[in-house]
């Protein structure tokens, strides 16, 4: 019988867990009054335990003796009202459970059966007069999230009856009786076949059914299967692996598809390849322009891109999304997403030490009060649970979560956006061999390093190539494990210093099936041994073995010779690591079960025969039309207003939960200023801690210029990105850039009829990414596209405003001279760089106001904006930059406030002074968000070097720094238009996000 | 000529801050620093004998999935090392006995205090303290003030006056198993760092001064003969005035308040040998 233990705190000690879950229930729930939380930790062994060995474990390891307290097989709490608990289903990832094995096994010193397992919980102990109602809700919408946890509700009475009885453990039922493959007939009509394709949740077009049909009807086709002891029909194997290969997630169908772009009143135009008409045009123009001083190693072909740092490391930088498993479980999805996203650069060339964490998410309101559609959460659920799953995935992880930013917009409630990106060091020599390079050769093993495959994950790729319907998996649903990532990425830096392997990568979206068919790619072809699959339980069929994205899992190609090295290291290291075959140059992906061939497709087909898509883009000017008149108001109430605006206000209480030091090298952090709590506009660390040679890390993403114009958005984006980092001290000539494109569904189809706009819109954001980086000089080195962020149940649809998260990192050749965002000094002056224009469309100030139209913030002159950062950078190098930051959301006068109660200074500014074009009214020239604009604070006894710098540039002296509390604007009538104090400003901008 | 100096910082199973640790170790003028990894200990390829200090570094061993340190501690109880068969806690005891020095930092005062090397009241190795949940119920990277205690027998705070050092744990607060082992740390000086008002100078149970609610305001212990120390604060994370929060704002000197700390263990074990 399963063995239970229950340990929590003394009953004199503060239960602080308890506490916050009664906070919770206060602040979000309406219900009746809860007195008090008490909760305990459940252990459930599955095996073969003497009495002597629970209390054992529950004194050892279990339980904390000045803290805690214990109960074996019977309650842990004797009086409440209400007991909740909290399990996971079977097979859900149990980190504890894990962990508590492991110490059970080492502290019993006994070998066990391997179907020796343990389980954890949480019971909740409420103390209240609450309806059964009530506690009902707690549980669904506080405690638990039922698509992976189960919920077991006791009134006092009735638990007190049964605790001490039986209670089964959550192990997963072996239900594998099925044949090692199932026979799939192609050779029906076009209606059954893309039924084949909805109901195997295949993701599959009915156009790619058809021409996998067609391949497996050639002569050659069948002759080569019948010569390999293949059954003539595909294989449920087979077609598993190409819906993973084939799917949007893996081969970005929509960037590579021939577009016809419409515009009125102009030719149509035809693109072939977004990709690479666009993104991979704009790399390569800036390498050819840079030429010697090009920074670029690996660019687009790895799983992250690469760039030169210093004489001896390169940075390695990618970005991932993990939109649609954050939508269903927010905690599981974003740990997954930055747990995953750091095997992108670990996987890349040889392998790099992972040296800082970024994150971006976007999220509806946490105050939305209208109806949550169906398997929709609540935005504020959402977004606890995925700062939650950031904080475990980074945090445990130990690289520091150095920037990031929350957008909010009603449109994200269908689909929550979660950017999570990772940056690496990389030696350029590892071993006399290029550290960037990576190739496996045939007859290199193909081991398989880290964790264990289970169910979850399965259809992961295929499921977030499609929009988030009732039919969405669960199983795509899974809970990353930081700490067997830990351990194996430790082993595998040895293994990659002692020469150990040829290549690597990671096993993330389509599992075994993607990975092994892209390093296949490198030689032609692969023999896989799936019985060989270390597996988490019995009853995996071969096909779910194959495609399961179970995590913490990378393959290494290992030359013969090294193999036995290889794995006698790992076990050292306490890593599992599985030969599961070899790769080969039979131009064959080969996969057995014993001695059963499963599935055999020819590499040249998997990788190059999908279909092209062809599409068509229609733009049309929607979001335009002159601005709506509005009212004049108090300035200074609007100023106030803005602060406290989501997209605007403090989220410090998000950054103080992220480690955002560990590996001692944080020179400017996501909070400064006098007390601490400042914007930065970017991050700087020293990734090498004997040197003072140092990166910025950036981002810059306004979705809400979309409903305007893509092209203005994407443009911005970049542009903000650029001067948070330039803000901070770095070199413009020494940037490298990563777009992440977050769009709504554009292809058109009968549940999808704007698909040609959206996708003009995308082919606008893409023309930007060309013309402005170009000009700006940043190559792109990575990125990557989710196409399909779209809510459709019933007849309720959600698309997000098409989003792109631009990514920057670049060089702070000597940290020491980095700079904050914080005014430092009374009686400096205050510069502003850049023209502002009455562009208040799509603005903060606009949305504030309801007001429609307008022009959207425009890059006008991209060549100028970029000569202005080189120039800032002079300025910084020389020190005369005190500080320094950009004007976006909200424009100048909520830049102002930010470095006034930030440095705990006033200012004093004159509007009249501001290089402007075509303003008419003071909240034009205070709320514009105009790009290209900075606030600079240089000393008076520098101003005439910095004029002389700027002197053929947009610098206008816009005022003074004065010891104070007071925000002073004088207007375009010279009267004061804003009378602040900076005490009122902050007050407001922390207002907002206080949970 | 001074006899030479050598340190290891213990890593592996979910450390993190064993660079910047042994990076602060070479700083305060170590002449051997070596990063050794628990596998190493537990198959024997790697001991700590040849060591005058050894340090645990901050980190989540085991994810803390059991409380913060508890899996590591019990591995390190019941794990014999593999190619001697020698207990692997033995090392540790020995260690200590041949006057060594020993420093945890974060994850690492946990183990030590879960292990019951600290504050091993009258050279009692059991647990006689903890570290638990944060009052605020959350995990928190935030800058806090210091005050040393001058009457502490701890090697590693010598002429330490205030520290400013960031903390960046969820489970700081501690707990003392009743009110005589208190006022025991108190009488034997064996409270060497609290948490206090920066304004008053004066110890406080204000969040956030003290950012997790510890008894006594207490954020680093010592045995009672000063040689092994342990704190939630990480020292190890201010070596160069770039890593203060205000460094751009503030005249600093070029070196930070971390590194002061491994060079007070450097000059005992050379004075003391």
């Amino acid at each position: 019988m399963p063995e239970r233990i229950y340990v929590g705190p003394k009953a004199v000690v503060r239960d602080a867990l308890g506490e916050k879950i009664r906070a919770k229930i206060i602040a979000d729930l309406d219900i009746g009054t809860i007195n008090s939380v008490r909760t305990a930790a459940v252990y459930v062994f599955n095996g073969p335990l003497f009495p002597a060995d629970l209390v054992a474990l529950a004194e050892g390891p279990l339980s904390d003796p000045i803290v805690q307290d214990y109960t074996i097989n019977r309650t842990f709490c004797e009086a409440f009202d209400w007991m909740v608990e909290v399990g996971f289903l079977p097979g859900v990832t149990d980190n504890a459970g894990r962990t508590a094995k492991e110490a059970a096994v080492i502290a019993l010193g006994r070998t066990f059966a391997e179907s020796f397992s343990v389980h954890t919980g949480t019971q909740y102990f409420f103390f209240g007069n609450v309806s059964k109602k009530s506690i009902e809700r707690i549980a669904e919408e506080i405690l638990a999230n039922t698509l992976i946890q189960t919920i077991k509700i006791y009134s006092k009475d009735e638990w007190l009856k049964v605790h001490t009885k039986d209670f089964p453990a959550p192990v997963v039922v072996d239900t594998h009786t099925a044949p090692l493959f199932r026979e799939v007939d192609l050779n029906v009509d076009d209606k059954a076949l893309a039924a084949i394709s909805k109901n195997g949740m295949l993701a599959l077009s009915l156009e790619e059914m058809k021409c996998i049909k067609a391949y497996f009807t050639d002569k050659n086709t069948a002759n080569d299967r019948t010569a390999h002891g293949m059954p003539a029909s595909i294989t449920n194997v087979e077609i598993e692996v190409l819906a993973q290969t084939w799917s949007e997630h893996c081969k970005h169908k929509i960037f590579n598809a021939d577009i016809t772009y419409l515009e009125p009143g102009k030719e149509p135009e035809r693109i072939s390849s977004l990709f690479k008409s666009f993104v991979q045009k704009t790399t390569s123009l800036v390498r050819q322009k840079k030429g010697a001083a090009d920074i670029c190693l690996s660019v687009f072909k790895d799983n992250a891109g690469v760039v030169k740092f210093d004489d001896t490391n390169a940075i390695v930088f990618k970005v991932e999304t993990h939109n649609s498993p954050s939508a269903l479980d927010p905690y599981g999805g974003a740990l997954t997403g930055i747990v995953g996203v750091n095997r992108d650069p670990f996987g890349t060339g040889l392998g790099c030490r992972l040296i800082a964490n970024t994150d971006v998410f976007c999220f509806a309101s946490p105050f939305f009060s209208g109806t949550v559609p169906p398997r929709v959460l609540h935005p504020k659920r959402v977004l606890e649970g995925v700062r939650e799953g950031v904080e475990h995935g980074g945090n445990k992880s130990g690289i520091p979560t150095v920037n990031g930013t929350i957008v909010f917009d009603e449109r994200f409630l269908g689909k929550p956006l979660v950017y999570c990106g990772t940056l690496g060091l990389m030696p350029l020599d590892v071993g006399g061999r290029k550290g960037w390079e990576k190739k496996a050769l045939a007859g290199d093993h193909i081991i398989m390093v880290g964790g264990r495959i289970g169910k979850d994950g399965i259809h992961g790729a295929t499921f977030s190539s499609e929009p988030l319907h009732e039919g969405s998996p669960a199983t795509a649903v899974q809970i990353g494990d930081p700490i067997t990532q830990k351990r194996m990425t430790d082993f595998l830096l040895v293994a990659r210093d002692r020469g150990l392997y040829n290549s690597i990568t990671d096993n993330g979206a389509g599992g075994l099936s993607s990975s092994v068919g892209e390093m296949a790619e490198d030689t032609g072809g692969a023999v896989v041994h799936l019985e060989r699959a270390p597996l988490k339980y019995h009853g995996l069929e071969p096909w779910e073995i194959f495609v399961s994205e179970a995590q913490e899992r990378m393959n290494a190609a290992v030359p013969p010779d090294k193999v036995a090295a290889f794995l006698a290291l790992s076990q050292e290291w306490n890593v599992e690591a599985t030969d599961l075959g070899e790769f080969t140059a039979s131009g064959f992906l080969d996969i057995q079960y014993g001695e059963t061939p499963v599935a055999r497709l020819n590499m040249e087909f998997m990788h190059n025969g999908l279909p092209h898509m062809n599409l068509v883009a229609k733009w049309e000017d929607r979001g335009a039309g002159a601005q709506a008149a509005f009212a004049p108001s108090d300035l200074r109430a609007d100023t106030l207003s803005l602060l406290k605006r989501l997209n605007i206000c403090s989220k410090e209480y998000v950054v103080r939960q992220y480690d955002h030091e560990v590996q001692g090298g944080s020179v400017v952090k996501p909070l400064c200023g006098a007390k601490n709590d400042g914007p930065s506009d970017a991050a700087v660390l020293r990734p090498v801690l004997d040197s003072f040679e140092g990166i910025a890390v950036s981002n810059g993403i306004v979705p809400r210029y979309s409903d305007i114009d893509t092209y203005a958005m994407t443009a911005c984006a970049i542009d903000e990105a650029v001067r948070n980092a330039c803000c901070v001290g770095a070199d413009p000539s020494f940037m490298a850039g990563l777009d992440n494109f977050c769009w709504c569904d554009p292809v058109t189809s009968a549940g999808n009829p704007d698909g040609e706009y959206k996708l003009a819109q995308l082919v606008r954001a893409n023309r930007a990414l060309l013309d402005i980086c170009v000009v700006y000089g940043i190559p792109l080195i990575s990125g990557k596209d989710s196409m399909k962020n779209d809510y459709r149940i019933g007849d309720v649809t959600i698309a997000i405003p098409p989003t792109l998260l631009f990514s920057l990192v670049a060089k702070v050749p000597d940290v020491r001279r980095a700079v904050t965002m914080d005014f430092k000094e009374s009686g400096n002056l205050i510069y502003m760089i850049g023209i502002t224009r009455p562009e208040l469309g799509a603005s903060e100030f606009a949305l504030m106001k309801g007001m429609a139209g307008g022009t959207v913030p425009t890059v006008r002159d991209p060549a100028r904006n970029i000569e202005c950062y080189t120039t800032l950078f002079s300025a910084v190098s020389e020190g005369l930059v005190r500080s320094c930051h950009d004007c976006s959301d909200g424009g100048l006068a909520v830049a102002l406030a930010e470095m006034c109660f930030s440095g705990e200074m006033g200012a004093q500014i004159d509007c009249q002074a501001i290089e402007q074009s075509g303003c008419s009214s003071d909240a034009e020239l205070l709320f514009s968000e105009s790009p290209g604009r900075l606030l600079v604070e240089v000393e008076t006894a520098r101003a005439g070097r910095m004029e002389t710098l700027f002197s053929r540039l947009p610098l206008r002296k816009i005022g003074t720094v004065v010891k104070g509390d007071a925000i002073q604007l004088r207007g375009l009538r010279q009267a004061p238009v804003v009378m602040l104090s900076r005490i009122d400003a902050k007050a407001a901008w922390k207002s907002t996000l206080q949970f | 000529m001074s006899r030479k100096t050598s340190a290891v910082v213990l890593s592996g199973n979910g450390t993190n801050c064993e660079m910047e640790t042994a990076h602060a170790c070479r700083l305060g003028g170590f002449d051997t620093v070596d990063i050794v990894t628990l596998w190493e200990l537990v198959n024997g390829d790697a001991s700590l004998d040849p060591y005058d200090i050894l340090c645990l570094p901050g980190g989540f061993l085991d994810g803390d999935d059991l409380g913060s340190a508890k899996a590591q501690a019990n591995r390190l109880l019941h794990t014999v090392v593999k190619k001697t068969g020698v207990p692997l806690f033995s090392q540790f005891t020995s260690f200590i006995k041949n006057g060594r020095l020993m420093l945890g930092i974060c994850n690492g005062f946990q183990l030590m205090v879960k292990l019951g090397l600290l504050p091993s009241l009258s050279g009692v190795v059991s647990q006689q303290v903890t570290l638990t949940n944060n009052d605020s119920g959350r995990f928190e990277d935030r800058w806090v003030w210091l005050k040393a205690n001058p009457a502490s027998r701890c090697v590693f705070t010598k002429g330490t006056d205030v520290l400013y050092l960031p903390v960046r744990h969820g489970e700081g607060k501690f707990v003392a198993s009743d009110t005589e082992v208190l006022d025991e740390l108190r009488r034997q000086n064996q409270i060497v760092l609290s948490y206090i008002d920066p304004d008053t100078q004066k110890t406080t149970m204000k969040y956030p001064d003290n950012p997790n609610g510890s008894q006594l305001s207490i954020a680093g212990i010592c045995d009672p003969t000063g040689r092994l120390f342990g704190l939630m604060p990480h020292p190890e994370a201010y070596s160069h005035r770039t890593n203060h929060p205000r460094w751009t704002r503030e005249q600093l000197p070029e070196e930070g308040m971390g590194p002061q700390l491994f060079r007070n263990a450097r000059d005992y074990i050379i004075n003391n040998s």
